[in-house]
């Protein structure tokens, strides 16, 4: 019977020559990470057991990315038990401000994550690194821990679905409208704790980031991990940033799949997931919904390619008198590329306002929180009650051409409207 | 082990920014977190819920963050079981690992009401809401969950294999 490239990686990391959905497994971890909100309770989790090392200190990446820079007294001291953590026991990947970026974006950037891998991560979007052709996986606290003692963690190996993207891509629809037009379809619980294989001639077109874009959202459909089989273009990319080695896995011919999926991409238009739920998914061109803020960023579409898409609509342009636009490259690196091609420029010039890397107003966190009543754009990947800020804001979902275009019309429009 | 009190009804879909707001997330101190429990569902919450209530949901509770603040601050706010038709998976996996009683039931997440007086025992997988007079039967955990619950949650059972106890 053949498997899945899921069903591979767990088998290697398992050390058994094949698994089968269902099967509960405990596998060896390459990569474990968390971030300023996750870290602290696993390490102190972790200093109870009373061992003096962590089961790989190249293995383990701390990532203080949510609260920082530090936006108040309590979140300085989370972020210090993270930094006292990784002097004591000699973490070699803990990134301070100044260093740090958005960690799914930093990540691969930094080369540690590879094809292959297996990697669990106490954020749920840590099923980003998918795209790498890695088995990528968001845990708890608890489960972080676990795995920075034992190099270990417990897992159902999950069915697959598979998703087949054919057809000619329009202007300006990215990895986030083929993901968002995916919830849409099977809903925010249509893959629960299954893996979702994506796969095509339309996501083979795609660049690296925008299949980032697409496996960073897996998680709300409810899927265990998203997953890409490598190509060309991810080993260029990862030969770009590692010499470490890695493996590429790919679903064998006879592999099974839960169920399959298809989708014709020439028929999908740039999309907006309205509150509260990613799910709720209408065409960017039928919303005019108006808005008080735009925010770019985030691990979802923070990245180079996101700020080119943005620019390019921003340019010789002015944001609405009525919007605020924030715009978060996601790690120091993009910020740099983009301060060398003059997309900073371009975002100042069009009266928005650029930002150190930060999830910040993601999760309502800081740098962009909402007043009761007021209506947010984001290219984020939540749209739950409360998730920017008050209870009664709203955020609406997309990418960053429709969220530019939108900031400079005052409301949610498609980017054709300023042709 | 046995759980039994008042019923509280959510939806389908309540995600973790609701069970525990990121406002909240500049700490972990579990009595802090409790006093926000579910405050972006129901921001009177707190105000009503007894130790030993129970929360009832539709699908899918717990989708979003995989902040173990979630489960944390539901077994601080002393909620003695959480009944649902289906968990999101990060969340059903910190309960178990943290030693939240959750059950899965789509009949009991169907039948119980507001208000309803629901008992549940953990051993035999039997809900009963005295209230109603009915019965339903909780979806039972795979052997190596029940292990995992036995031994206290996962950080006990690292520590006994650290200790080489149970290889």
């Amino acid at each position: 019977m053949g498997m899945t490239i899921t069903e591979k990686i767990l088998a290697a990391h398992a050390g058994k020559d094949s698994v089968a959905p269902g099967e509960l497994i405990e596998a060896r971890v390459d990569l474990v990470l968390g971030n300023d909100i996750t870290a602290p309770i696993a390490i102190k989790e972790f200093r109870e057991l009373g061992i003096d090392a962590v089961f790989d200190r190249e293995a383990v990446a701390l990532i203080p990315d949510h609260f920082t820079p530090n936006k108040d007294i309590k979140s300085a001291e989370q972020v210090k038990i993270l930094r006292e953590f990784a002097r004591e026991f000699g973490i070699v990947h803990f990134y301070d401000v100044g260093r740090v970026g958005v960690e799914h974006a930093l990540l691969p950037e930094l080369g540690l994550t590879r094809p292959g891998m297996l990697i669990i991560g106490a954020d749920s979007h840590t099923c980003t690194y998918g795209a790498m052709g890695a088995f990528s996986t968001g845990v708890g606290s608890t489960d972080m821990a676990a795995a920075m003692a034992t190099g270990k963690a417990w897992f159902k190996v999950p069915e697959s679905i598979k998703f087949v993207y054919e057809g000619a891509l329009n202007p300006y629809v990215n990895g986030k409208d083929l993901i968002l037009h995916t919830i849409g379809d099977i809903g925010v619980d249509g893959a629960l704790y299954k893996a979702m294989e994506f796969t095509g001639e339309a996501v083979a077109q795609l660049s690296l980031e925008g299949r980032l874009t697409m496996a960073n959202m897996a998680i709300e459909a409810g899927g265990k991990n998203g997953i890409f089989a490598p190509d060309d273009k991810t080993v260029a990319y990862v030969k770009s940033r590692s010499s470490k080695p890695y493996t590429v896995y790919a679903s064998d011919p006879d592999a099974r799949y839960a169920e399959l999926r298809e989708y014709d991409v020439s028929r999908i238009e740039p999309l907006v997931a309205y509150p509260h739920l990613p799910e709720n998914v209408r065409p960017a061109r039928e919303s005019g919904i108006v808005i008080d803020q735009v925010v770019i960023g985030s691990c979802t579409n923070g990245r180079i390619e996101d700020l080119r898409e943005a620019a390019a609509i921003l340019k010789n342009r002015k944001v609405n008198g009525n919007v605020r636009l924030i715009i978060i490259p996601a790690t120091q690196e993009i910020y740099r590329r983009a301060m060398e091609e003059g997309l900073l420029d371009i975002f100042v010039a069009a009266e928005a306002a650029v930002s150190a890397p930060t999830c910040g107003p993601c999760l309502g966190g800081h740098m962009g929180i909402l007043a009761e009543g007021e209506r947010c754009l984001a290219t984020t990947n939540r749209n739950f009650v409360g998730r920017m800020g008050h209870p009664k804001s709203e955020v609406y979902l997309a990418g960053p051409a429709v969220a530019a275009a939108s900031a400079v019309l005052g409301r949610i429009a498609h980017p054709d409207e300023l042709k | 082990m046995k759980a039994k009190g008042k019923a509280w009804r959510f939806g389908d879909d309540v995600n973790t920014d609701e069970i525990i707001p990121a406002r909240y997330l500049n700490t972990f101190d579990p009595d802090e977190l409790a006093r926000h429990c579910m405050e972006d569902a129901d921001p009177d919450f707190m105000k009503k819920a007894k130790p030993g209530d129970i929360i009832v949901a539709g699908k899918n509770f717990g989708c979003g963050s995989s902040r173990e603040h979630a489960p944390i601050a539901i077994k601080a706010a002393r909620i003695s079981c959480v009944i649902a038709d289906s968990y999101a998976r990060i969340f059903y996996r910190n309960s178990i690992n943290i030693g939240l009683p959750i059950v899965e039931s789509a009949e009991a997440a169907r039948g119980i009401s507001e208000g309803d007086e629901v008992e549940v025992d953990f051993d035999s997988g039997r809900i009963v809401n005295h209230t109603k007079n009915a019965e339903y039967a909780a979806k039972p955990f795979p052997p190596f969950m029940q292990d995992l619950i036995a031994k206290g949650g996962l950080m006990n059972k690292v520590k006994s294999e650290l200790a080489g106890k149970d290889h």
